[in-house]
């Protein structure tokens, strides 16, 4: 099983904490996984990407055309970050708009939950109903119970479960 | 033992700082300083797993965490020190005299570096530094290999009493893999400083022998059976042609050969240590190979070492001699090496959004406040957050640690010789104040120097992600401790105009900055400070304990984007159909800072 699979955000959507529950998945189910993140300056507002190699990989980064899938939590990037993608690799988007790839209001249903930050584990929920990810959605909700602080993990399943719900 | 339950996703920094506990650890001294920052903060989260006393401190600059951590090593424990590449910059006098007098118990210092760069101010490569300071230092490849180096160097460094350095890069530092925790070393050492004033007081008289001994040393450690260049041999495909790489490079390399169907093809040399360079493993390169590819970030160190009359890399040209090289670059480098298709050009299309001062940060009503008392101030600043006041206009000039103030004080002296000189305002955060701010503001108070200074007390180091500051009484790990507090320093530094407000208050706030330039402007005038004092955002507490409104903009709105633009709060933007500014409700903390920097009264509060 190989997979490669970037998220694409700004700072302060919580791309790290998505990156970090897919990479979680991976090493639950004991596959080697590497990840790329960006901290620093740029985590103030600015765009944000890490990259996830789940399977034998050597090193952390994307090489142009070779991801598998795309979770975009910032639609303004896709000129940015699109390149990083097959030609057939799957894209989740989440936007109030329509166009390219498989799309998802998350930002409203995360604001509906209580905090529009959530609309990462919707996008994750979104991927995982429709097949898109290596993984299954109770090896999610097992890595969101490990990752999550306490006080907020009903929230992240329900952010999760949102997601899933959506065709 | 690696049980399965104890393999964990760390991110490199975090596996580090384990390695450093499992090795058996017991002083550890950091500056805070991206990408570096973690590798401590590990060592400050697990300190519960080291089996021995263990003293952890971020200290207030490199070059003491240095000093901290060589002393501990003259006690015979083992000791680190962690920093940034520019870091290293700042502790170069104490790291330049260690090669010569060497260490005791095993020293590392980790020094991360940053090609690209990615939040640097360069991207300068800490082991051409090495090699220049005759210091040996280890190149990871992977987060997992960074942490498995750390027991292995001390090893070494404890075989010859050297101080060895270990130099990961952003993309190790910044990356996550699943590592195995192995339980930690107990070495029960007590602390027993031997004296010997020819080494650690070293004389002139005593220096010549322990160059020598530094030397002989070097060529025995190049030597060594652990550290010599692995090689993955290819099938003679490509016969006398070598790929040579180091550090993250070699597993971008080896990810793309796998891709290309190459692997196994052309030998391939893995550099573990790039100085001092094995010597045999260059003769090899010089016998048996006519062609090789050097691939290594971000200078061409091993490439000038190996001298080698058929090597592509940095120095003759066919590698990026700047820039991080991904593993887009590598691709376009190889294939024109091996004289395979060379692939598309990549197509990108801009950089995306600009990063920006968060919603609600007081460093952003400061800086408006500022470039809106003295339209054509010149405006020093330094490193942080606040180097984002750039994009308010408010931020003319950063360079390094403190800069700021020395700078200010020499555009005054430029200026002042010539009759009129403009009003200078510096900002600097109280972190980098406390880092490097205080001589260079006793020496403009001694020069003379009309200027204001604007410390931003944040109260935190906000940009590394919230380490804490000596005026705050907090230690690591949130250990209680004697707060050094800002004011009384200021003041002992010999500056007459001192005064403190919370930026929040505009117009307290451009009154003192008004007042502050009429004093500096006076007969006695001299430096004027002015400490900006509201805590970081980020911080929950501090989003707790302050007024929280809803903003909303009613239909006075012109559309003339001074909020969006001059002011630039993220939680502001310009509806472009609409012609108005609007709030973004995500975003939007509710401070009310934007209020005042309407002209036509457009932003108001709505009590809840």
């Amino acid at each position: 099983m190989k997979q490669q699979i970037i998220v694409s955000g700004i700072g302060g959507q919580g791309v790290l904490f998505l990156t970090r529950v897919i990479a979680q998945v991976a090493v639950n189910r004991g596959l080697a996984v590497l990840t790329s993140e960006t901290h620093g300056m740029a985590q103030r507002g600015g765009t944000v990407l890490s990259t996830i190699k789940v399977g034998s990989f050597a090193g952390p980064l994307i090489r142009t055309a070779q991801g598998d899938v795309g979770f975009f939590l910032w639609e303004a990037n896709l000129p940015v970050h699109r390149g990083l993608l097959k030609p057939e690799g799957r894209l989740l988007i989440s936007s109030d708009q329509a166009g390219e790839g498989a799309r998802i209001d998350a930002t409203a249903m995360a604001r509906a939950l209580g905090n529009p930050v959530l609309a990462n584990l919707v996008l994750l929920g979104f991927a995982v109903k429709q097949g898109a990810l290596f993984c299954r959605a109770r090896e999610c909700e097992a890595a969101i119970r490990q990752l999550a602080p306490e006080r907020f993990v009903v929230q992240n399943l329900q952010a999760f479960e949102q997601g899933m719900a959506e065709t | 033992m690696t049980e399965p339950d104890l393999i964990k996703l760390l991110m490199g920094n975090e596996a580090m700082g384990q390695g450093l506990i499992e090795a058996g650890c017991q002083v550890a001294a950091a500056y805070p300083g991206t990408p570096s920052t973690e590798i401590l903060q590990a060592v400050i989260d697990s300190r519960q797993r080291a089996l021995e006393p263990l003293h952890v401190e971020w200290s207030v600059n490199e070059k003491i965490a240095f000093e901290v951590a060589l002393a501990a090593s003259y006690t015979g424990k083992r000791s680190v020190a962690v920093m940034k590449q520019v870091g290293l910059n700042v502790a170069a006098d104490p790291f330049m005299r260690t090669a010569y007098l060497g260490v005791q118990g095993g020293m590392l210092t980790i020094v991360a570096d940053d090609p690209g760069p990615h939040s640097s101010q360069n991207e300068q490569d800490t082991r051409l530094f090495c090699l220049q300071a005759r210091v040996p230092v280890l190149d990871p490849a992977s987060p997992l290999e960074a942490k498995e180096m750390i027991a292995a160097a001390f090893a070494l460094s404890e075989k010859y009493e050297r101080n060895i350095v270990l130099r990961p890069t952003t993309r190790i530092c910044h990356s996550r893999q699943n590592v195995a925790l192995l339980p930690p070393l107990k070495l029960d050492r007590r602390a027993n400083f031997k004296k010997d004033p020819t080494r650690w007081a070293a004389t002139p008289a005593f220096l010549p022998a322990l160059h020598r001994k530094l030397n002989a040393n070097l060529a025995q450690i190049a030597r060594e059976a652990d550290w010599q260049p692995r090689l993955t041999p290819g099938n003679q495909s490509q016969p006398r042609t070598a790929l040579v790489a180091a550090g993250i490079v070699f597993s971008h390399l080896v990810d793309l050969l796998a891709e290309l169907d190459l692997s196994g093809q052309v030998d391939l040399y893995q550099v573990l240590m790039p100085y001092p360079l094995s010597p045999s493993f260059m003769e090899t390169l010089r016998r048996d190979y006519d062609r090789v590819l050097v691939l290594e970030e971000t200078y061409p160190v091993i490439e000038l070492q190996l001298a080698h009359p058929g090597s592509v890399g940095k120095q003759g040209g066919g590698v990026p001699p700047e820039g991080e090289l991904t593993p887009d670059v590598i691709h376009r480098v190889l294939t024109a090496f091996l004289g395979l298709e060379s692939p598309a050009a990549v197509a990108t299309e801009g950089r995306g959004q600009r990063p920006s001062l968060c919603p609600g940060c007081p460093h952003r009503a400061a800086f408006y406040a500022i470039k809106k008392t003295f339209p054509q101030g010149i405006f020093p600043s330094d490193i942080g957050c606040y180097t984002l006041g750039m994009n308010l206009g408010a931020v003319n000039t950063v360079h390094c640690m403190g800069a700021c103030i020395s700078q200010g004080a020499g555009f005054y002296q430029a200026y002042a010789q010539d009759g009129e000189f403009p009003t200078i305002v510096v900002t600097i955060g109280d972190s980098t104040f406390f880092h490097a701010g205080i001589p260079a503001l006793i020496n403009a108070v001694i020069q003379q120097t009309r200027m204001i200074v604007v410390i931003l007390d944040n109260a935190t180091a906000a940009m590394t992600g919230g380490q804490p500051v000596p005026h705050m009484g907090v230690a690591a790990g949130g250990k209680a401790t004697k707060g050094v507090a800002i004011e009384p320093l200021v003041k002992a530094c010999g500056v007459a105009f001192l005064e403190t407000c919370d930026p929040y208050d505009h117009e307290r706030f451009e009154t003192l900055l008004k007042n502050a330039d009429t004093y500096l402007r006076s007969d006695k005038g001299g430096v004027a400070v002015l400490i900006s004092r509201h805590g970081c955002i980020m911080d929950p507490r501090v989003r707790k304990n302050q007024a929280a409104t809803i903003v909303r903009i009613n239909d006075k709105c012109i559309g003339c984007r001074k909020c969006t633009n001059a002011f630039e709060c993220p939680a502001l933007i310009f509806d472009e159909e609409g012609r108005v500014a609007q709030v973004d409700r995500d975003r939007c903390i509710g401070c009310g800072t934007c209020i005042p920097v309407c002209p036509v009264d457009a932003i108001g509060r709505e009590e809840p």
